[in-house]
């Protein structure tokens, strides 16, 4: 059994990011990139997985610069058996990343293809249900809990109003939420000792036909700046002043 | 072929949706999944597939490509269900899509916030059909004409994942994603009793509903549903009540559009404090039963 786990490289998410003064990107200067906090709770649990079924092999994919062999290396280190890298300086919006990962697809032939449900940059939360439509695979997005039995798989997933249980034929796109697990931790040395495992680096079978293009990027709106109140009395006559209660 | 098609996954989401196809400027139909009564807010006509429960992604999704081919932008409210159906109709349809929406310059340019809200990206749509999941916040309802003229539709569902369960959490109160008053806590709030006991309680007394951080949800403290942030609910409510959270990135992404912050926290050098139009340095356990008090006193 086969699991395919792309993955993303973005800014670290912890980081304070604006945009640069002229609004053609973010400004980068500085700032660390990892790997997307999503994919990082697939990986681990494509390697949970492994621990109960050890026929599984886990390929993690990514698309986009060189450098994302960083993110690579890492899934490598967290137990990830071999990895691709589809290097392409283009831009790549998620249709797109969505027809690259299709085509990848139908050659390694995976049973299930575990991914975050949103990269933390551009938060669009699109590619693993676009993906599951151009295969016609059954997906299971936003996953709290993976249980793979004969042929297919059930996930719990975390919906509007609490969660339910889908059961999918495999093979399946399966997107993964926050309370999946909790990634196990890699230091650097783990990184580096990564290194001997495969990193196949091709180019992409597929040009990127965007559909959508970021003309530029703003600032947020300032809100108004605020102020503290000194005890609850203040509060509470301040928000009736309001009219906010 | 400028058309909007509306898809309304339950009566309640035909006026909003109605609000952003009129911001959009063209003709539209809504299509409502379930539910069998939608007020006409300007459709020109209004679909009912009059299913009892709506279908997981992959089974649904196929009747409706058929159906959306007679439009050039097919469009739902953001939430946790139409990001799961409304990104795989795109993938199927091969269209352009724009994820939560917050304002529109033309049917062809929208501006959404990205990386936590840490920018609002200018996007343009280079192919049609549209895609779009938007955040009502920012487009006003248009007034009710009275009941639209249902015209019932067979969707037809293809094979796909099999629901085998499902649980609901919470109920009684109102919608987080609608309502006017919202209370949310974080971490220190110890366990699931305590929150329900401190948070939900302050929030009943205001007739409002209730949100958590990832931090509280992760821990058990609050359920899936509530988490409020980048990552799970948005929130716009006229008054929004944080009590013991930090103000992380992730979460105020959240919150921005509340018009009313409140920050209740015992580190006066919490981040939330720089969003807070009033913040209160204080121990929650202390605050909280002072406000419900104070409330109490001046009814
Ligand atoms: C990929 C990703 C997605 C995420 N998505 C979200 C999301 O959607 N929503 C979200 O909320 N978070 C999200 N997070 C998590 C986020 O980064 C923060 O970790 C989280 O919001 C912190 O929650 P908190 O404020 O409850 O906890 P903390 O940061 O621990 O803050 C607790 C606060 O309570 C105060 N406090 C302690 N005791 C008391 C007391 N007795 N009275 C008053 N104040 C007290 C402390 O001073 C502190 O400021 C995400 C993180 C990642 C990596
Ligand atoms: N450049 C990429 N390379 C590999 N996987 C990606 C890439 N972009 C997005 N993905 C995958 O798609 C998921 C959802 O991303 P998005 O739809 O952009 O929010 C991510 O969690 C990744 O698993």
């Amino acid at each position: 059994m086969k699991i395919l786990v792309p993955v993303k490289r973005v800014l670290d998410p912890f980081a304070k990011v604006r945009p640069l003064p002229d609004g053609s990107g973010m400004d980068t200067a500085g700032v660390k990139f990892e790997m997307n906090p999503f994919d990082e709770i697939a990986i681990e649990e494509a390697v949970r997985q492994r621990d109960q079924h050890p026929e599984i092999e886990i390929v993690a994919v990514s698309i986009g610069l060189p450098e994302a062999e960083d993110q690579l290396r890492k899934a490598l280190a967290m137990g990830a058996d071999k990895a691709i890298l589809i290097e392409s300086t283009e831009t790549f919006d998620p249709p797109s990343i969505a027809d690259e990962l299709a085509a990848l697809a139908r050659a390694e032939q995976p049973d299930i293809i575990l991914m975050g449900k949103q990269a933390t940059d551009d938060d669009s939360n699109q590619v693993g249900q676009m993906l599951a439509a151009k295969l016609g695979w059954p997906q299971a997005t936003f996953a709290s809990k993976i249980v793979i039995v004969a042929g297919s798989v059930q996930v719990t997933r975390e919906t509007d109003t609490g969660d339910e249980v889908l059961e999918c034929a495999l093979p399946a796109v399966v997107t993964v939420d926050l309370r999946l697990n909790e990634p196990r931790y890699i230091a650097l040395p783990g990184i580096i000792k990564a290194r001997s495992k495969p990193l196949d680096r091709r180019a992409p079978t597929t040009s990127p036909r965007p559909r959508t293009r970021v003309r530029r990027l703003d600032p947020p709106p300032a809100r108004a700046p605020g102020r503290k109140v000194a005890s609850v009395d203040e509060l509470v006559g301040a928000l009736r002043e309001r009219g906010a209660i | 072929m400028a058309k909007t098609l509306v898809i309304a996954f339950d009566p309640a989401e035909v006026a909003s949706g109605a609000g952003f196809a009129t911001a959009l400027g063209q003709p539209f139909d809504v299509l409502l999944i379930t539910g069998n009564a939608a007020n006409n807010a300007g459709a020109e006509r209004t679909f009912l597939a009059g299913l009892d429960s709506v279908p997981p992604a992959d089974s649904l999704t196929p009747s409706l490509v058929a159906l959306a081919r007679g439009y050039s932008h097919i469009v739902a409210v953001s939430s946790m269900r139409s990001k799961d159906i409304m990104a795989r109709l795109a993938g199927a349809l091969d269209a352009a899509m724009v994820t939560d929406a917050i304002a529109i310059e033309s049917p062809t340019v929208y501006k959404r916030p990205i990386v936590a809200g840490a920018a609002i990206a200018t996007v343009e749509t280079l192919t049609e059909p549209v895609v779009v999941t938007f955040r009502p916040a920012g487009f006003p309802e248009p007034a009710q004409q009275g009941e639209a003229t249902l015209e019932p539709i067979t969707l037809e569902l293809s094979q796909g994942s099999k629901r085998i369960s499902e649980s609901m959490h919470g109920g009684g109160r109102p919608d987080l994603t609608q309502a006017r008053v919202v209370v949310s806590g974080g971490r220190p709030l110890k366990d699931a009793a305590t929150f329900e006991k401190v948070i939900g309680g302050l929030a009943d007394q205001l007739g409002g509903a209730v949100g958590a951080t990832r931090a509280a949800v992760d821990s058990g403290i609050a359920s899936n549903e509530l988490q409020v942030g980048q990552t799970g609910k948005i929130v716009a409510p006229d008054l929004y009540i944080a009590a013991g959270i930090s103000g992380s990135t992730q979460h105020m992404a959240g919150i921005k559009d509340s018009k009313t912050i409140v920050a209740i926290n015992n580190d006066p050098s919490a981040p939330i404090f720089e969003f807070a139009d009033l913040g209160l340095v204080a121990d929650l356990y202390d605050a909280i039963p002072a406000i419900r008090a104070a409330l109490d006193r001046g009814k």
